[in-house]
Formats: structure tokens, C-alpha cells, sequence
């Protein structure tokens, strides 16, 4: 088992994770902003699938927490939604990583959803909530973003 | 198969505690940190310090419109700068007119008013910070600026432009901070209607053109608002110090099936194309400045006979 250590790609794991924070944060026009599909739950479900040990569940709540400080919400809150989304994919990641990437979207668009109303939970919990019926459009477009994501990402470590 | 594992879990393949029992553990972490993060208290300060740590990503967010307008000012040509230097000094022109006749009004005013000198501004302190091009917050009216505590920036701070106030200070970094505008849906501010003296509260719609004003009673006898009307900061709720201007009136609904006037404005603050902010000290103890409790006691105590 140990011999895996050596090959776990966390250098692409921190960078891919990285540019995904960017892309989340770079400044859209409102309308494009509130239909943006998260960057970094796709690149995290990305990870949890063809690499459940580069990262562990630290990886993707540290970059929901940097999501968190970045966006100004409550803390760890973006944190609590990608460890999760990440946890359910790392669990089926052996059943997932034999289909096709189009059936994956299917999975990848329930986790897109499951991640988005852990972020509205708890908006509303603490009174922020941006209650806008848009927002639920963006797990769909996070769906259908996701062959081209994984592919991407795809081409930064050999697979197992 | 054991739920809380150390090993022979499904994926865990004898690596420590399985992936559930880690997320378990992560999840406790997230709800405490929410609950305190909530009640504010120390983890302002841990913010404080993370903000420092995704600063240089901001700034790497931002470099490629920083470069986009630098390019654009290396490349203006002589003519447009030209013009702008033309166009720069009409507006100074203008404004040395005013400036002229404020000087002399002042005296006038510290005359009427038996004073033995005019009143320095009630604006003692101010720093020019820039919006930074990052999305802070999804919908909603905030703007993250490169000036922060190391600037002596602090939560509550006004912040306004050469046309008006902008917003406040949400949340400070070492480097950085967060304004909240005046336009948020979460924002409300202490207005006055400058002719007629009326005070009111200005609330944010979420949208960066127009501010409501739900609370004007429209059958009561001193309600006096009309379309064009200035409002300016009244000096109440501790943040903004009193005149500063804020938005014009563009719309008064007076509709009977209504208990309440519908009012909107329009504020006049935008970002400039620079998009340069002012964040701004009061003078302590000047007329003008923001009314504390204690301080409003004090005179209400003086007043009485």
C-alpha cells in the first residue's frame, strides 16, 4: 500500500485546486455570476474520485475555508459543504470510476445540488441568505461542465 | 466492517481512520466554527489573519484587469491626454469658484452664529484606497479595497467618493478590506431630507442604482419630500458623520391603499473610472460629527429647564 504514496499527485491537487479558487472568485458581470458552477466542488469531486488519498477530507475543507474567507460568509460553511460533497464521492469513488464521464455528471450534478443547499442551509441559518431562484440553475451548468473539467484535470497525473 | 474503522475499512486500505470518521470529525470543526464565527468574538482575529494569507491571491485576481487599465494609460495618446488635462483643469476652474465663495459663507455662518471662527471641515483624515477586481460576495454590494488596518482602517469606517458616501467598512484585513455599500440589501443608513430637514432611514435594494426609503409616513404633517430632493447623512447611528451627501430623490409614491410612502433614490456616488474610494476620519467633538447616545443624553440633560 505504501507504494501508492509516492505516486499521490498532490502537487496537481493544490495547483488544480488553486486555479478552481480563482476561477470562483474572478469578477462576472451579476447574471453570469450567480449561474457559475463551483470550480472547486467540481475539481474536488474530480480528486475524491480518481485520487481519494492525495488529498483526504483536510484538502477539500481547506479550500472551502479558503472559499469562506475569500467570499466573506460564515465560516467554514463552504467548508462543511466540499468536505461532505467530497466524503459521498470518496465513498462510491470505486463504482464511480467505472462509468463513463457524461454518467458521472448525473452524480456530479446531485453533489453540485447537495453542496449548494448545505451553502443556502446555512445562509439562511445565519440571515444572509441572497435568495434568488438562479442560483438552483448552477449545479445543472456545473453538470454539463464536468467532462471538460475532468478531462482537464485529467491530463494532470497518470491514472491507477 | 467496523463504522469508525482504523482499518480494513472500503477505502481506507489501512491508512489511519476511515474517510468517515475523518469527515465526522471535520464536520464538528466546521459547526464550531460557524457557531463562533457567528457571535463574533476571537475568530475576528483569526479572520483578520487569514484575510493576510489570501491577499496575494486576490491581488493575482485582480492583475489581469490592473494590467488591462495600465496598458490603456501607457497607451492614451498625447491628444487624449491632452484633453483630459484640459478637461481637468475647467473642473478645477469651477471648483476654485465654489471653493472661493465656501470660504466666504463660513465666515458669514461663524458670524451669524456668533462664532469667533469658522468650523474646520468635520472630515479630519483621509486615505485613498483602490477596489481591487475580485468578487467578494455573490449579488450582493460589496467591494474589497487595498487600504487595511495597517492603514489604520477600522471596522465602521465611512467610506465615500468625490460625489457621495459609498458604504462602510464590513471587515478589515492587515492589507486589505471589505466595504459594505450603501446600495446592499443588508445595509440601512441614517438620512435627512437636506431641504426640508426630514430624517429617515435609507435602506439598500441589492441593486447598485437605487436606494428605498420605506418609512416616511406620506399623512403626516411634517412629511415634506419631493422628487430632486437631496438627502444627506443626518449624523445618527454612529458611523456617518452629519452632510454628507448620499442620493437624490427620483421617486415619491403616494398611493392611498398604502400606510407608507413609497420613496426611491438614487445615490450619488459611483466608481469612478480609476475606481478610487476615500475612507475618512471625523474630527472628534465637531458639531457635525456622528451623535453618540451619550452624547445626545448630555445635550437632551442641557436642555431641559
Amino acid at each position: 500500500m505504501n507504494t501508492f504514496a509516492r505516486r499521490e499527485p498532490r502537487w496537481a491537487v493544490f495547483f488544480s485546486v488553486l486555479l478552481a479558487l480563482i476561477a470562483q472568485v474572478l469578477p462576472l458581470p451579476d447574471w453570469l455570476s450567480v449561474i457559475r458552477p463551483s470550480f472547486v466542488a467540481l475539481v474536488i469531486i474530480y480528486w475524491s474520485i480518481y485520487a481519494p488519498h492525495a488529498g483526504g477530507i483536510f484538502a477539500p475543507w481547506l479550500a472551502g475555508l479558503a472559499l469562506d474567507v475569500f467570499k466573506g460568509d460564515v465560516l467554514a460553511q463552504n467548508a462543511l459543504a466540499v468536505s461532505l460533497v467530497a466524503y459521498v464521492a470518496m465513498s462510491l469513488h470505486q463504482r464511480l470510476r467505472n462509468q463513463t464521464l457524461v454518467q458521472q455528471s448525473l452524480f456530479v450534478f446531485a453533489m453540485l445540488t447537495l453542496n449548494e443547499f448545505v451553502v443556502w442551509g446555512i445562509e439562511g441559518w445565519s440571515g444572509h441568505s441572497v435568495a434568488t431562484p438562479w442560483r438552483w440553475l448552477q449545479p445543472m451548468i456545473g453538470a454539463m461542465l464536468w467532462p471538460f473539467v475532468a478531462l482537464l484535470v485529467g491530463r494532470t497525473h497518470t491514472k491507477v | 466492517m467496523a463504522v469508525f474503522g482504523t482499518s480494513g475499512s472500503r477505502i481506507g486500505g489501512g491508512r489511519g481512520p476511515s474517510f468517515g470518521f475523518r469527515f465526522f470529525c471535520y464536520a464538528v470543526v466546521s459547526v464550531v466554527l460557524m457557531f463562533y464565527d457567528r457571535r463574533g468574538g476571537f475568530l475576528d482575529t483569526a479572520r483578520y489573519g487569514l484575510q493576510a494569507a489570501i491577499y496575494p491571491l486576490q491581488l493575482a485576481v485582480n492583475s489581469p484587469s490592473a494590467a488591462w487599465s495600465w496598458l490603456e494609460e501607457s497607451f492614451t495618446t498625447r491628444e487624449k491626454l491632452q484633453a483630459q488635462v484640459d478637461q481637468l483643469r475647467d473642473e478645477l476652474r469651477a471648483q476654485q469658484l465654489v471653493t472661493l465663495r465656501q470660504a466666504s459663507l463660513e465666515r458669514e455662518n461663524a458670524t451669524l452664529r456668533g462664532l469667533n471662527s469658522a468650523l474646520p471641515d468635520v472630515i479630519d483624515r483621509r486615505v485613498i484606497g483602490e477596489v481591487i477586481s475580485v468578487e467578494v460576495s455573490t449579488l450582493r454590494q460589496r467591494l474589497l479595497i487595498n487600504r487595511g488596518g495597517t492603514h489604520g482602517v477600522y471596522k465602521g469606517q465611512p467610506v465615500i467618493t468625490g460625489e457621495g458616501v459609498l458604504g462602510q467598512v464590513f471587515r478589515t484585513g492587515p492589507f486589505s478590506s471589505e466595504i459594505i455599500l450603501i446600495t446592499d440589501a443588508e445595509h440601512a443608513l441614517p438620512v435627512q431630507v437636506l431641504r426640508s430637514g426630514l430624517r429617515t432611514i435609507a435602506l439598500g435594494t441589492g441593486r447598485s442604482t437605487s436606494l428605498e426609503l420605506p418609512y416616511v409616513p406620506k399623512n403626516y404633517a411634517n412629511t415634506d419630500v419631493k422628487v430632486g430632493d437631496l438627502l444627506v447623512t443626518s449624523g445618527l447611528g454612529r458611523v456617518f458623520p452629519f452632510g454628507l451627501p448620499v442620493a437624490r430623490i427620483t421617486k415619491v409614491d403616494l398611493s392611498p391603499t398604502e400606510p407608507l410612502a413609497q420613496i426611491r433614490a438614487v445615490p450619488l456616488a459611483g466608481i469612478e473610472r480609476d475606481r478610487e474610494v476615500l475612507f475618512v476620519w471625523e474630527r472628534p467633538n465637531h458639531p457635525a460629527s456622528t451623535a453618540s447616545p451619550e452624547a445626545l443624553a448630555v445635550e437632551a440633560e442641557a436642555k431641559k429647564p
